[in-house]
């Protein structure tokens, strides 16, 4: 990481005419008897976004950020205070206003610390993925994407399609220390287009992206989400209103994996759970889930959406196995609740940006395959619903209660997959819906790279998968009684 | 610290108009045949009690430059949160650079000249509060200990949080038009945990306004919070079923959101829209109005004038039930061939007419069905209209609450949901950008065990 580094004091600290004895001397003033830890994050952000409606680009924007957020910690306290500006007076106001939550001034003694280099291996490349295509070129896919999409069919109307790049460069300082950085690209391309026959509107949407450069959208990838978006607005020009009430359902490989996001995702983080909010909290040994049911989390995948080589708070990310066999293993920890929990941190602290303070959040979450056939599973069902695509979710993580929704489902009727059905919210209990899920497909995907999760206000890019599987009763939001 | 600093206050405000000047003649030395810039900074602070103590105390402190430069009808767009002249005009030109590779849009462009605020309302919204930290912490830790002390069954907690921010966005474009807003936002918020029988429940109350005087007292707050938990104990699932469902006002918003996403130029002008074609059309029963007031003295949402300087002005969307306007930018009025209604950035206190009844008189009026209180999810398609949303509320009997309900969903379609409203309270929600009294509609699926 020593190279990271190196580049990162140099894009971060030496604009500012910074060095190292200066973030000492900034500690200095934020240390006390109690402050258990402590840390600044530096940031610089650079991206852009390109849109396409109506067959032309017709707009574009470019934005750059950068700042530093300065925390301290005492017990379950935390302090935050930050500054778009990274000059020594300006780190020096925000370490006195984050150390308020201790109640004691610094001693203002400057003592040298010790730093040392952070390890951790890299899961995707430092180079900036914003110029890692000519813009012509950037414009010229979009218009492809767009002809594609409209070529599959004369009923597609309207093909809205973006693209979006963001290069970042983070180098974290503790008090500890422990010195880290990363380079972070990050792409997306996405497509939505409207399908129209005989006055009804339909849409489709699909994309992907990851932690890559432009180069990641060939031909084939682009081309392939043009195709797809019109596929489910065709397909839902002719779904029919969907069913209400508890059924079995069986949800498709990949994107509907949002299910474990929002069922027992939010509901494993650390904060929770030190804080006795979640209804998963003080039940590590027990059984969460049917025995068919192993879910990771996981941030060590190169070049995923979801993946950091290092967290927020310099701690390499992991695969941490949250249930085994059904059985709840343990709980997605960032620094601070790792300590108060008296658990090793599992490289889960996320943070939005300098902005924000850090708290757990997940990476790439998934189930793994069980060893069923997909359509085993499909044809176990006499009357049910089969959903294969999702919108978003979420989630109440202290009654459990949780949501999901389908944009593209079909009804299974007598173990076959039957017509399609318009789009309805699923809606379970965390705790207990995983207990009903019955067969387990072979056919483990990851979704192809869009997620974002939102909590308490801060947004960080995430993964999920799933392969098939059984849920043997949810309740389908649907308008047919 | 305060949520404005005064004596830094002049001169920052002046800052901001020289950031946006600046912008704009960089964009005119570029070539660049119009451009527009806002240029906004904000501060203040928040912090939260949670058990008793502190958990959190965060400091904000924000500033940033949007600027957009047409080269005829092409544009580009940039952003930076850096002043200094360097980052200005690097922010300019990388805006001109992208505006090389954007395509002819002959509907591109600042708003119309004549169409430019000219007199700028004085909107009373900026109250700044003087409140220190340690003051701040003790106002928290009396709201959420009201929260806990109102009954042996609240078990636990989220906290209590305060918060203070201002803030002041000029902005200006190459018609000449320069202006600037200053505005306060203050809240109290409470959310708690109460446990009945093994299982858990979550809910919270918060005030928010722009004048500190005018927020609810702490303990009024976290006094809500606890009862809004407590009635929600002992929640069971009900069967599918149809059934009348009552929008309680602060979730009654939602469903003009919706209103307001579907009538928005940008999802017309893409088709997007299940309110394509509705101008002139009775969208709502004829009792309904819903009107924009953007000039209401201290409300969240008010503005003298809209993200591209046009005057904001009071109108009606729905008049006797009729659509008869669209929510327009601009842009989106000269893609539908219309002309702007001072909606860039937006709807400004959206308000639906209240009829008599309060929310008791509500729950009478409809007699036998579900009360909503909390929807999750974001099950609405704003193409087709399909609605289906998961639900938590109480079944309500003879006009009586009779027990809490949850893991339930509703689900219709907005378009037929519109014509279903059968009254609307006059228990206003004033907290957000939505004035909405609570609603009732008459059958919806409920979707359960």
């Amino acid at each position: 990481m020593t190279e990271l580094i190196e580049t990162a004091k140099n894009t971060l600290l030496a604009p500012g005419g910074l060095d190292m004895r200066d973030l000492d001397a900034v500690f200095a003033k934020m240390i006390t008897p109690n402050v258990d830890y402590a840390d600044l994050y530096f940031q610089y952000t650079r991206q852009e976004s390109w849109l396409l409606e109506e067959g032309r680009v017709k707009s574009g924007s470019h934005n750059i950020e950068q700042g530093v957020g300065v925390r301290a910690v005492t017990g379950e306290k935390s302090g935050l205070a930050y500054s778009d500006e990274i000059i020594l007076p300006a780190l020096t106001e925000a370490a006195t206003a984050a150390r308020a939550i201790s109640r004691q001034g610094g001693n203002d003694v400057s003592h040298a610390i010790t730093w040392s280099d952070g390890r951790a291996p890299r899961l995707y490349r430092s180079e900036d993925p914003l110029v890692s295509l000519d813009d012509t070129d950037k414009v010229r896919l979009l218009e492809r994407v767009e002809q594609e999409a409209r070529r599959q069919d004369p009923r597609i109307k309207e093909v809205i399609a973006s693209m979006a790049g963001v290069h970042e460069v983070i180098l974290i300082a503790r008090n500890d220390g422990a010195l880290s950085a990363d380079i972070r690209p990050l792409v997306r391309l996405n497509v939505t287009v409207i399908a129209e026959h005989n006055g009804r509107r339909e849409q489709g949407s699909t994309g992907g992206g990851g932690r890559v450069s432009y180069e990641y959208f060939t031909d084939e990838l682009a081309m392939g989400y043009a195709r797809e978006a019109a596929r489910q607005a065709l397909v839902n020009l002719e779904a029919r209103d969907p069913p209400a009430g508890t059924m079995p359902v069986v949800l498709g490989p990949g994107w509907p994996g949002i299910l474990l996001h929002e069922a027992i995702g939010h509901g494993l983080e650390g904060d929770f759970n030190r804080k006795g909010t979640s209804a998963f909290a003080g039940r590590i040994g027990e059984s969460v889930a049917s025995s068919q049911c192993t879910v990771v989390d996981d941030g060590t995948m190169p070049n995923r959406r979801g993946s950091l080589s290092v967290d927020d708070e310099g701690n390499p990310t992991q695969n941490t196995v949250l249930i085994e066999n059904g059985i709840l293993k343990a709980y997605m920890q960032d620094a601070m609740n790792a300590r108060l929990m008296g658990v090793a941190p599992t490289g889960n602290g996320r943070r939005e940006s300098f902005a924000h303070l850090p708290m757990p959040r997940m990476t790439n979450t998934y189930m793994m395959p069980g060893d069923m056939d997909p359509d085993e599973i499909i044809a176990s069902v006499d009357k049910g619903l089969y959903a294969v695509n999702f919108g978003g979710g979420q989630v109440d993580i202290t009654s459990g209660k949780f949501v999901f929704s389908a944009s593209e489902a079909y009804l299974i009727e007598h173990g076959k997959v039957g017509p399609a059905v318009k789009g309805a919210t699923l809606i379970g209990n965390g705790p207990d819906v995983l207990t009903r899920v019955s067969m387990v497909g072979n056919d483990l995907e990851l979704d192809p790279g869009v997620g974002t999760c939102g909590k308490e206000g801060q947004s960080v890019p995430v993964g999920v998968g799933q392969p098939t599987l059984r849920i043997d009763g949810i309740t389908v939001g649907g308008v047919r009684v | 610290m305060s949520a404005t600093d005064p004596l830094d206050e002049q001169t920052g405000n002046r800052q901001l108009t020289e950031v946006a000047r600046r912008a704009l003649d960089e964009a005119t030395g570029r070539g660049a045949t119009e451009a527009d810039a806002a240029v906004s900074r904000s501060q203040g602070f928040s912090v939260t009690v949670r058990l008793g103590d502190v958990e959190t105390v965060e400091y904000n402190r924000d500033k940033n430059l949007v600027v957009n430069v047409y080269f005829g009808h092409r544009s580009g767009s940039a952003s930076t949160s850096d002043f200094s002249p360097r980052a200005v005009a690097d922010t300019v030109r990388a805006a001109c650079s992208i505006a090389k590779y954007t395509a002819e849009d002959e509907c591109a462009g600042l708003a119309d000249r004549d169409r430019l605020a000219t007199e700028i309302p004085e909107l009373d919204l900026e109250h700044p509060w003087e409140l220190a930290l340690d003051d701040a912490i003790d106002l928290a830790r009396e709201c959420e200990h009201r929260a806990r002390e109102v009954d042996p069954r609240i078990t636990n907690s989220e906290g209590a949080t305060i918060s203070t921010h201002g803030g002041t966005e000029a902005y200006a474009n190459t018609h000449g038009f320069e202006g600037l807003v200053s505005g306060t936002r203050h809240s109290v918020s409470c959310a708690v945990i109460g446990e009945q029988d093994g299982l858990m429940q979550r809910d919270f109350w918060y005030s928010a306004t722009r004048d500190p005087a005018e927020l609810e007292s702490p303990r009024h707050v976290g006094d809500a919070a606890a009862r809004r938990t407590l009635r929600r104990l002992g929640a069971r699932q009900i069967t599918t079923r149809e059934a009348p469902v009552l929008f309680e006002a602060p979730v009654a918003a939602s469903l003009l959101s919706h209103f307001s996403a579907a009538a928005r130029g940008s999802s017309l002008y893409r088709k997007a829209s299940f309110l394509l074609d509705q101008l002139g059309q009775p969208v709502f029963p004829a009792f309904v109005r819903i009107h924009e007031q953007p000039h209401l003295p201290k409300a969240v949402g008010s503005a003298p004038y809209d993200n591209e300087g046009v005057a904001t002005v009071n109108r009606d969307l729905v008049t006797d039930g009729v659509l008869q306007s669209y929510v327009l930018d601009s842009y989106s009025a000269r893609k539908l061939g219309m002309q702007t209604t001072g909606n860039a950035g937006g709807l400004r206190n959206l308000t639906i007419e209240s009829g008599g009844l309060d929310l008791a008189g509500l729950l009478k009026e409809m007699d036998t069905g579900l009360l909503v209180t909390e929807l999750i999810g974001f099950g609405v398609n704003v193409v087709t209209g399909d609605y289906s949303r998961g639900a938590a509320g109480f079944w309500v009997e003879h006009g009586e609450i009779q027990y809490p309900v949850e893991e339930i969903t509703i689900a219709g379609n907005l378009k037929d949901m519109f014509q279903r409203i059968a009254e609307v309270g006059n228990d206003v929600d004033t907290r957000g950008n939505i004035r909405s009294g609570s609603i009732l509609l008459e059958n919806l699926t409920i979707a359960g065990a």
